[in-house]
């Protein structure tokens, strides 16, 4: 019955895309990017993907997507052939837009897989449950129908679907220990995007002690000599294998630096124009407040003070006035010093499969607060894996449902026109409901699944989502202060990824009952 | 988990599909001089706010009822009044007067499309969520995945949502009449039903079957004392809601006559246009249109559609059960579909409504024909331009109600009440009842989407322009032919079991 369940599950939510589909009429610029990469990749030569620049939007994702797009561009040419012709910027016939939605949608299959693997590894409980409140049944929903993925695939037309879908692949096949084939997917998926270089250390660190090292002492510390040569090797030759397939013929024609400098652009600015919830949202804020109360306070004269166009365009750089100006190696540093004690707890305290699900979490999150130029929808990446320790845990429950529901409504401004507006929210209110009543439910009969705080917290979210959506457009602040709602949105929602980081640092450094699962 | 939480789940996806089929083109987008639906809507609004009441549904100098003259009663008109005056506020060009014709813009369909939300919202919606859990049996689990199903009925979206129209208003009125009168509220299911009345003329439709479930039920309370007092509520019920809704009308006879006139006009023909009813089927056969009069015409479509309503009537009116008024529900819509003057493809609605009410009792046949109403527009629908809407709002409509309300399964005899067709037909040998129905069901599915898929792909011969709407009407025909004659039988064989007849009462 479950499977047949899933089944379901899995036709609605292509319903459900389906349906969503019908909703972009209007497409924002990642449609134009990944026409001009069918196109790049159909018409030019290899030795030319990287160096093209006639439109703004040039390749800037590892080789083995751009193989991917000159697959997807051999089903195009069946479409309509014109948009396959690098001059045609900002094509966008009905074939077109028809193709690029199909594919997304079929790509998607990807992403469903994943779903059931994932259920599989779910610890079912004893006793006999009505389907709706199995874990496994829950995960599928909270998986599938996730709102922030169905909004950013679909409205704002980007193949997460699939690389989420490669990722929680991999994240399952590790669960499942069958760590071989969870390298190799993880691998593909770091030569299909490199933002998952971020997640890197938590696979790196987790293989190594505890698929290298075969057996640990009996209080759990690493015991030297049984490291594996072989495995070591196998793990070696996979992620050489793959990247040598996707890089190879650039490597051939000497062109990595140039690959290289297109993958890592750091030009932009700190924030994304949309200020994703992190760290450096709050350090704006406190900058600009710190500014506005020195000028008050005639500590500081206007004059000096840079123009500050942190919120403004797309991808400016800007500076800070009174705190210090952030840079990209800092934001690394920060980065990488936030990481570090979850990768060292588990080089030294493995916890299994599920401890590495954690240090992924945790390296997501971390990379997500302190990271240059984040995008809010990078939230995803902790939130689709937080799903599956949600279905299990009472804890983890609590932490997925803060990080989920400020994680989405920080994607609500990406939605701004009126039109996508009822879609927005009754998909949110739908997720929400559902993620709360099903949780409650499945972990029920310990008092309530949420503290006061966070109840309090989370009721804040709707009084500054009304704020935002109605209150704002209709006072007199519209005209003069018109990133105010964006300001608030990200200032309120990042306390709440902050908390949860903070929450699953926490859960990460105590001690763990779980043994060592190899 | 909570009936609520799933209850507010199914509704915010109904609201979502909604919104999702409304984002797509309406009827007559960008067709001057014309235009379609969605003009005559914006036109009443311009019409109705800017003259004055007399004027409205007079031809003048500055009321052309060529270009879309008002045509529904008066409710109709004061909500698009109402629409109006919230147009006004936001952008007067919508309504500015002659001005304003053919207005289109992504702006001003947002605005109609958010007129039509919201009153589904306040009217609609409700009435179906209270009536799956309060008027349907089975366990929380089986009303849910009965709400989901109505709430997904693809043509009622597709109408409203697509082609443009306001038909979710007096269906939700109506279905309140209906959940009024299952709970026992006669005096209030008769006021909603007015009320449904005065906003489509169409609901007469349904008159019939109120009109013998209440005249059945006095009877039965008896004809003079409870009954009568019963009766006599219900009569002034009526003319008080039909004396306010029409009152700016009442002062004038000749306002009110040229109103009665604009709703019912008797000058057009037998049918229109091609409908899934017997005169154009029939027509394909014999060309009746050429061989009769106009009058007797007329008076044939009266006499047949009289004759087809009286054996379901007549059994309501002798056994006033809801059960049974569910059943005359659907055999009197499809009787006057059918059989009467002047149908639009459009009033198959008035049909699916009722046949939605038993997809709890009778699934697969409910489905069966829910997906042949909505086939049976399928020209109107690729007139529009709404293809991807149809094809996948029919597709989820399917997959998701066979799942849901597990329709295959229960096919017994029993369950499909269809003992009585074993008693007439039983000269021939005996089936297993279930097998074959099942199996026609298939067939049915089948020829439906190969006929969806040849009207869209292929060209018809320059001699035959109109073969793929015929071939579909007359599909839908046989399809709802077929169903008026089951319900019919339904509704004359035995009732349902004990304990389900008694939560219908």
């Amino acid at each position: 019955i479950l499977v047949y369940d899933q089944n379901n599950l899995s036709w609605s939510r292509s319903y459900l895309k389906f349906i969503v589909l019908q909703i972009y009429n209007l497409h924002s610029t990642d449609f134009e990017v990944h026409r001009n990469w069918l196109a790049i990749t159909h018409s030019l030569p290899v030795s030319r993907w990287y160096h093209e620049n006639t439109s703004e939007w040039t390749l800037d994702y590892p080789p083995l997507f751009a193989w991917f797009e000159f697959g997807l561009s051999h089903v195009a040419q069946h479409f309509d052939r014109n948009m396959l012709q690098v001059e045609n910027l900002n094509y966008a016939s009905p074939s077109t837009v028809l193709f690029q939605r199909l594919s997304v949608i079929f790509t998607d299959v990807v992403f469903i897989y994943a779903a059931k693997e994932c259920c599989r590894c779910v610890q079912e409980q004893k006793g006999s449950r009505d389907v709706l409140n199995r874990p496994s049944f829950v995960l599928a929903v909270l998986l599938l129908w996730n709102f922030g993925l169905l909004i950013v695939d679909h409205i704002h037309f980007q193949y997460n679907g699939f690389l989420f879908g490669v990722l929680l692949l991999s994240v399952a096949k590790h669960l499942q220990s069958q760590h071989l084939q969870g390298a190799l997917l993880f691998a593909i998926l770091l030569n299909l995007k490199h933002i998952y270089l971020y997640v890197a250390p938590a696979y790196g660190i987790y293989l190594l002690r505890s698929y290298c090292f075969t057996q640990d002492n009996k209080d759990g510390s690493i015991r030297w000599m049984s490291f594996s040569p072989l495995r070591l090797l196998a793990l070696g030759s996979i992620v050489v294998s793959v990247c040598a397939l996707s890089f190879g013929p650039f490597i051939a024609m000497g062109q990595l630096p140039q690959v290289l400098s297109r993958l890592f652009p750091f030009k932009r600015g700190l924030c994304h124009a949309y200020w994703a919830p992190n760290i450096w949202a709050l350090y704006n804020v406190l900058d600009k407040g710190l500014a506005v109360l020195g000028v008050r306070l005639k500590l500081l004269e206007e004059a000096e003070l840079p123009r500050a166009s942190m919120t403004g365009g797309l991808v400016q750089e800007f500076q800070h006035s009174v705190l210090l100006s952030v840079s990209p190696s800092a934001t690394l540093v920060c980065t990488l010093l936030s990481i570090l004690p979850a990768v060292a707890s588990i080089w030294l305290r493995p916890c299994g499969a599920r401890g590495f699900l954690r240090c992924l979490l945790l390296c997501a999150l971390g990379s997500f607060m302190f990271g240059w130029h984040v995008h809010e929808k990078a939230v995803l990446i902790a939130i689709l894996p937080l799903s599956i320790l949600a279905v299990e845990s009472r804890e983890d429950a609590r932490i997925f449902l803060v990080l989920t529901t400020t994680g989405h409504y920080s994607l609500f401004p990406l939605l701004f026109t009126p039109t996508e507006r009822p879609v927005k929210v009754s998909l949110m209110l739908m997720f929400t409901i559902f993620s709360f009543t099903a949780l409650r439910k499945l972990h029920s009969g310990q008092g309530p699944l949420l503290r006061p705080l966070e109840v309090v917290y989370l009721l804040g979210l709707v009084v500054v989502a009304i704020a935002c959506e109605v209150v704002f457009p209709l006072s007199p602040w519209q005209q003069r202060l018109p990133f105010l709602p964006l300001l608030a949105t990200s200032v309120y929602c990042s306390v709440g990824v902050c908390y949860s980081f903070l929450r699953l640092y926490v859960r990460l450094l105590q001690r763990d009952d779980k043994p060592k699962q190899l | 988990m909570k009936t609520w939480s799933l209850v507010s789940i199914c509704v915010l996806l109904g609201v979502v599909v909604r919104w999702g089929v409304s984002l797509n083109s309406y009827s007559g987008a960008g067709k001057p001089p014309m235009f379609g639906d969605y003009e005559a809507q914006r036109h009443w609004q311009e019409v109705t706010y800017n003259l004055p009441l007399q004027e409205w549904y007079f031809n003048t100098t500055d009321n052309d009822l060529n270009y879309w003259g008002l045509d529904y009663p008066p409710l109709t008109a004061y909500h698009s009044w109402i629409c109006a005056y919230v147009a006004k506020i936001i952008n007067p060009d919508w309504v500015e007067l002659h001005k304003s014709r053919g207005y289109e813009s992504p702006t001003h369909k947002l605005f109609m499309r958010t007129t039509v939300l919201v009153a589904d919202l306040l009217i609609y919606i409700p009435a179906v969520v209270l009536y799956c859990l309060y008027l349907t049996d089975g366990s929380s689990k089986k009303k849910i995945s009965t709400l989901l199903c109505f709430l997904l009925y693809p043509g009622l979206i597709l109408t409203d949502y697509g082609h443009f129209q306001y038909n979710g208003v007096s269906l939700g009125f109506a279905l309140w009449g209906i959940l009024a009168l299952g709970l026992g509220w006669d005096v209030s299911g008769s006021m909603a039903f007015s009320l449904a009345l005065n906003y489509k003329q169409m609901e007469l439709y349904h008159a019939l079957p109120f009109f013998c479930y209440l005249m059945g039920k006095c009877i039965k309370a008896g004809p003079m004392g409870r009954g009568l007092f019963l009766l006599v509520r219900i009569a002034a019920t009526v003319l008080a809601t039909f004396a306010l809704c029409w009152l700016p009308f009442l002062s004038d006879p000749s306002q009110a006559l040229q109103v009665v006139r604009r709703i019912f006009p008797v000058a057009r023909g037998l049918f229109e246009d091609k409908v899934a009813n017997t005169w154009c089927s029939l027509n394909t056969l014999i060309k009746i249109r050429s061989i009769l009069s106009g009058d007797s015409q007329l008076y044939l479509s009266l006499a047949c559609t009289f004759l087809a309503v009286l054996p379901s009537s007549f059994r309501l009116l002798t056994k006033p059960t809801f059960w049974h008024f569910k059943l005359a529900l659907v055999n009197s819509s499809l009787a006057f579909f059918l059989f009467s003057y002047q149908v639009h493809e459009k009033s198959i609605l008035l049909a699916a409504l009722p046949v939605c009410l038993l997809l709890n009792d009778l699934p697969l046949i409910a489905i069966w024909f829910l997906q042949a109403s909505t086939f049976s527009m399928l020209p109107l629908f690729l007139k529009d331009g709404l293809l991807v809407p149809y094809v996948v709002t029919s597709l989820a409509f399917l997959f998701f109600s066979l799942y849901l309300l597990s329709a295959l399964d229960h096919c017994s005899e029993d369950e499909l009440r269809m003992g009585a067709y074993n008693k007439l037909l039983f000269f021939l040998p005996k089936m297993d009842l279930a097998c074959v129905v099942r199996w026609k069901f298939y067939i049915s599915v089948a020829v439906m989407a190969v006929l969806s898929i040849v009207s869209i792909a292929l060209v018809p011969p320059p001699h035959l322009p109109d073969l793929f709407p015929v071939l579909v009407s007359t599909t839908a025909f046989l399809h709802f032919f077929g169903t008026f004659v089951y319900f019919n039988v339904v509704q004359f064989s035995e009732p349902p079991s004990r304990k389900s007849q008694k939560k219908n009462n």
